[in-house]
């Protein structure tokens, strides 16, 4: 018995790898299983290869698997690509129209099983049904009943015509069928029971987009760019019931800039983008920080430099986010891990961004951005609307005539209160020149310093709550430090370590501004040594740690950056190779 | 009831004596008093230039971007408050040299915004080098043998870009011009109105003589069809981009927020943005 199973379905880009992989993952989150799907695909719309790679488990992971058990083929160069992955043991089911093998490379202990997809699909009347075939195949290896995906082909299909949802039935059925009559050992991939409990499944954009709607964002100007527009899409189809709106902006300036209006005028606004676009917004986030406009930034980190890698993963724009605009700003950068965490982080963004009157950055990663995850509902109780400091009507009638409203007044925090444009005495001026409380430019010596404090002190020491998570041992040998979608990988590497007698420890950053210094140290302190693992190539939260303050005699620093997120048993090895090497 | 005075405040404006952006800034003055607007409901979003000052010189709420971002500030202002009256304004290096795209978008974009341009075809505040509209030959501090590149036409590229309403000003008539804007701000959706504001500073040949000289009323043909993009076309190419008054205006183009699925008469910025739990449970269940 299977107490957990990765399987991978691939093929040409364009013939309904996708949704095939979204079938297969989405019944199972129905029936109460954990998934952690991770799809890989090119900048292209039609022809490359590209594949699902759906890890089915009891408990949440938020990780793909280590190898696979098995996959399912539709053209030759799939299994060249990936029959690597698979494990001793595993199945290879291949389409019998290519005339599939198994190269030479692969263990001789993987078995290939030709199945005529194509054909049994042709038979039942349309050549597009050979992936539900491959999914009745599947549904017979691991011990699933043939109509596993009924449910999920009726809210697909039942709309356009109960006869497409019955043929596909009778597909997944016919390809169920003949699997049956293949000798294999079908007990040993029979895949665990689980306990029936509801999670939701959806991809970390998806998560970001609702829990931008739900904090009340009704404006988002945004130019798309992978791996962000899945917020603009989702955002495109919601927010028309709310009385919201998407404007697909000329670029990534303006989208900015539309934000930075947007949100002047009173609305939640939000922008997302990748390392590219976020290039382009530089100037307009020195804006944002300059006249205190709250804006939220979503920044979904691709594989760089340049276009680099657009559909491929990386977390190499921690430098570009903190200290890449020109000049001094305050602003919040948040990284939360998963999608749970995203959803949460967003509703906090926009609180935060107003109650700071500062640009927040939500930044992603790939794999947290794309990858669909089995996620606990989220709790409406838990969505709270704070607007921060606004100046009330009665204050604004205070305001004598002829005088303007103190816009940027001096207070003790640094935060003044905010008027919108429309209200009754609230004129005030606001500029991205150094400016007077009333908004006036001013290069007077004394203002510059006077304002810089304001701006900059509002962070002063603090220390956002939940900036850090942490699992495993107390006081550990080695401590692991990572950010965005690693967690789970880590979190794994951690438990196997943990259970071969090592002392390990997890604490996972997600908060990168204002930097959770006080907490991390403590952790740090903790332990014996420590390594701080990334996906990029010059270790930038590595330097980061140590360049806001924190020390460790035994620090170091775990990259990869070849475009795939870490799986757990390369954490396994390298810090279990890195201990022996330390103990040495 | 507003008056221009409500909309004087007591800033001296950094300008040259004798610019042409005061003409400008008197003229939105008589034009938003004309129109009975109160301060608080209007909105002017500039960019960054000598005529970039402008949004702190009109009592109003004034929003100072980045340089030549003005149109995207401005219509994120529109899109949270479509009650505001929203006014753009800059000069031609800001919109037609670093924003020239933003003003193509936003032109066939269409918000009910209404976009002043102060044009002198030198940049002022950097001290006199060539800009987007100079002419051919034309020197200036970055072009000392004369300038080998050619002025852009703002006029043609605003009707290219399928602008619903182009007018084109002089300084030196102001009242003229105060008609121009107030049809402008009048208009529901983008409107353009370009100013012949002469720098008395750094451009020695395009001044107001030059301008008084060279510039063609378009009263001066009884025959001119404001609603006909083709005339109009031609008029500019025929005038060499040198004729004022209300070149074109389409009265049936519907702005963008009119067509924005689900937008509200309500601004955005007036809405309860709290969604209600049945809504929010409905939206998460699709997740499922």
């Amino acid at each position: 018995m299977l107490q957990e199973l990765s399987w991978k379905v691939g093929g040409q880009q364009g013939e309904g790898i996708d949704s095939t992989g979204k079938t297969f993952s989405t019944s199972l989150n129905r029936m109460g299983y954990y998934i952690y799907s991770y799809r890989h695909f090119s900048s292209r719309i039609k022809g490359g290869h590209t594949n699902d790679n759906v890890r089915v488990t009891t408990e949440p992971k938020s990780a793909s698997a280590d190898y696979l058990d098995i996959l399912v083929a539709f053209d030759q160069e799939t299994i060249d690509l990936n029959g690597g992955e698979l494990r001793d043991g595993g199945i290879v089911i291949a389409d019998a129209k290519f005339n599939p093998n198994l190269p030479d490379t692969l263990s001789s202990n993987v078995k290939l099983v030709v199945m005529p997809f194509t054909k049994i699909a042709e038979e039942h009347g349309a050549v597009i049904m050979k992936n539900m075939v491959a999914l009745g195949a599947t549904a017979r290896l691991v011990g699933l009943e043939a109509n596993f995906c009924a449910s999920v082909l009726q809210s697909r299909f039942g709309r356009k015509s109960q006869k497409i949802v019955d043929q596909n039935l009778e597909a997944v059925k016919a390809g169920y069928d003949t699997m049956s009559n293949e000798q294999i050992d079908f007990s040993a991939f029979k895949l665990a029971p689980t306990t029936p409990d509801k999670h939701l499944f959806m991809i970390g954009n998806d998560a970001i987009g609702f829990g931008a709607l739900a904090a009340g964002a009704r404006v988002m100007p945004a130019y798309p760019i992978t791996p962000a527009s899945d917020v603009m899409e989702y955002l495109i189809k919601k927010l028309p019931k709310v009385g919201g709106v998407v404007v697909q902006t000329e670029d990534e300036i303006a989208a900015l800039n539309m934000t930075i209006g947007a949100s002047y005028a009173g609305a939640r606004a939000l922008t997302a983008t990748s390392g590219p676009g976020l290039a382009l917004m530089m100037e307009a986030l020195g804006l944002a920080g300059m006249t205190e406009t709250p804006v939220v930034i979503i920044d979904t980190q691709r594989g760089g430099p340049s276009t680099g890698l657009p559909t491929k993963h990386e977390q190499s724009d921690m430098y570009a986010v903190l200290f890449g605009n020109h000049g001094e700003i305050g602003k919040i950068v948040l990284t939360p891990s998963t999608p749970e965490e995203s959803f949460y982080a967003t509703v906090d963004a926009f609180n935060y961004a107003e109650k700071y009157q500062c640009p927040v950055i939500i930044m992603t990663d790939l794999a947290l951005s794309l990858a669909s995850q089995s996620v606990r509902p989220f709790n409406y109780d838990a969505v709270t609307i704070d607007r921060g400091r606004l100046a009330t009507q009665e204050q604004l009638d205070q305001v004598p005539t002829g005088q303007m409203f103190k816009r940027y007044e001096r207070t003790e925090d640094g935060i003044s209160p905010r008027v919108f444009p429309g209200q009754r005495g609230g004129l005030h001026h606001v500029t991205g020149v150094e400016h007077s409380e009333i908004g006036r430019p001013d290069e007077g010596k004394k203002n510059h310093v006077l304002m810089m404090n304001k701006r900059l002190n509002k962070f002063n020491g603090t220390e956002l709550p939940n900036s850090v998570s942490y699992t495993g041992d107390k006081n550990p040998d080695i401590l692991l430090i990572g950010v965005g979608s690693s967690i789970g990988a880590i979190d794994e590497g951690t438990e196997r370590l943990r259970k071969q007698g090592l002392k390990v420890g997890h604490v996972q950053i997600k908060v990168l501004s204002p930097f959770p210094i006080n907490t991390l140290t403590s952790y740090v302190n903790s332990a014996k040594q420590t390594m701080v693992i990334e996906s990029n190539g010059t270790g930038q939260l590595f330097h980061l740690i140590q360049f806001f303050g924190l020390t460790h005699p035994e620090m170091k620093s775990y990259l990869k950056y070849d475009g795939t997120p870490f799986l757990p048993k390369e954490i396994e090895a390298h810090v279990k190779g890195s201990m022996i090497a330390w103990q040495r | 009831m507003a008056t221009v005075k409500e909309f004087r405040n007591n800033i001296r404006p950094n300008w040259c004596p004798g610019c042409g952006d005061f003409a400008v800034q008197a003229s939105i003055q008589r034009a938003l008093g004309n129109l009975d607007l109160e301060p608080e409901n209007v909105a002017i979003i500039s960019g960054i230039g000598c005529s970039g000052r402008i949004s702190g010189y009109v009592n109003a709420y004034g929003f100072h971007g980045v340089h030549g971002r003005s149109l995207p500030v401005a219509q994120g202002v529109k899109l949270a408050n479509r009650n505001l009256t929203v006014l753009a304004a800059g000069g031609d290096g800001d919109g037609f040299g670093i924003g020239l795209g933003h003003f193509m978008h936003a032109a066939r974009r269409n918000m009910d915004i209404t976009y002043i341009v102060m044009d002198n075809s030198i940049y002022g505040l950097t001290k006199g080098q060539h800009s987007p509209t100079s002419a051919f030959g034309f020197k200036a501090k970055t072009t000392p043998a004369g300038n080998i590149e050619n002025a852009i036409s703002p006029l043609q590229i605003a009707l290219a870009a399928g602008i619903g309403f182009l007018a084109q000003g002089f300084s030196h008539d102001v009242s003229q011009l105060t008609e121009l804007i107030q049809a402008g701000i009048r208009h529901k959706g983008f409107s353009l109105i370009n100013v012949f504001s002469p720098c008395v500073t750094y451009n020695k040949v395009n001044t107001y003589e030059w301008y008084k000289e060279h510039t063609i009323s378009l009263e001066q043909f009884p025959d001119y069809d404001p609603t006909n993009r083709k005339m109009a076309m031609e008029k500019v190419a025929d005038t060499d981009g040198l004729c004022t008054g209300l070149i074109f205006e389409d009265k049936n183009k519907q702005p963008f927020d009119s067509l924005v699925e689900g937008f509200k008469e309500t601004p955005v910025v007036h809405q309860d943005i709290h969604i209600d739990r049945d809504f929010f449970e409905k939206t998460m269940e699709e997740f499922a």
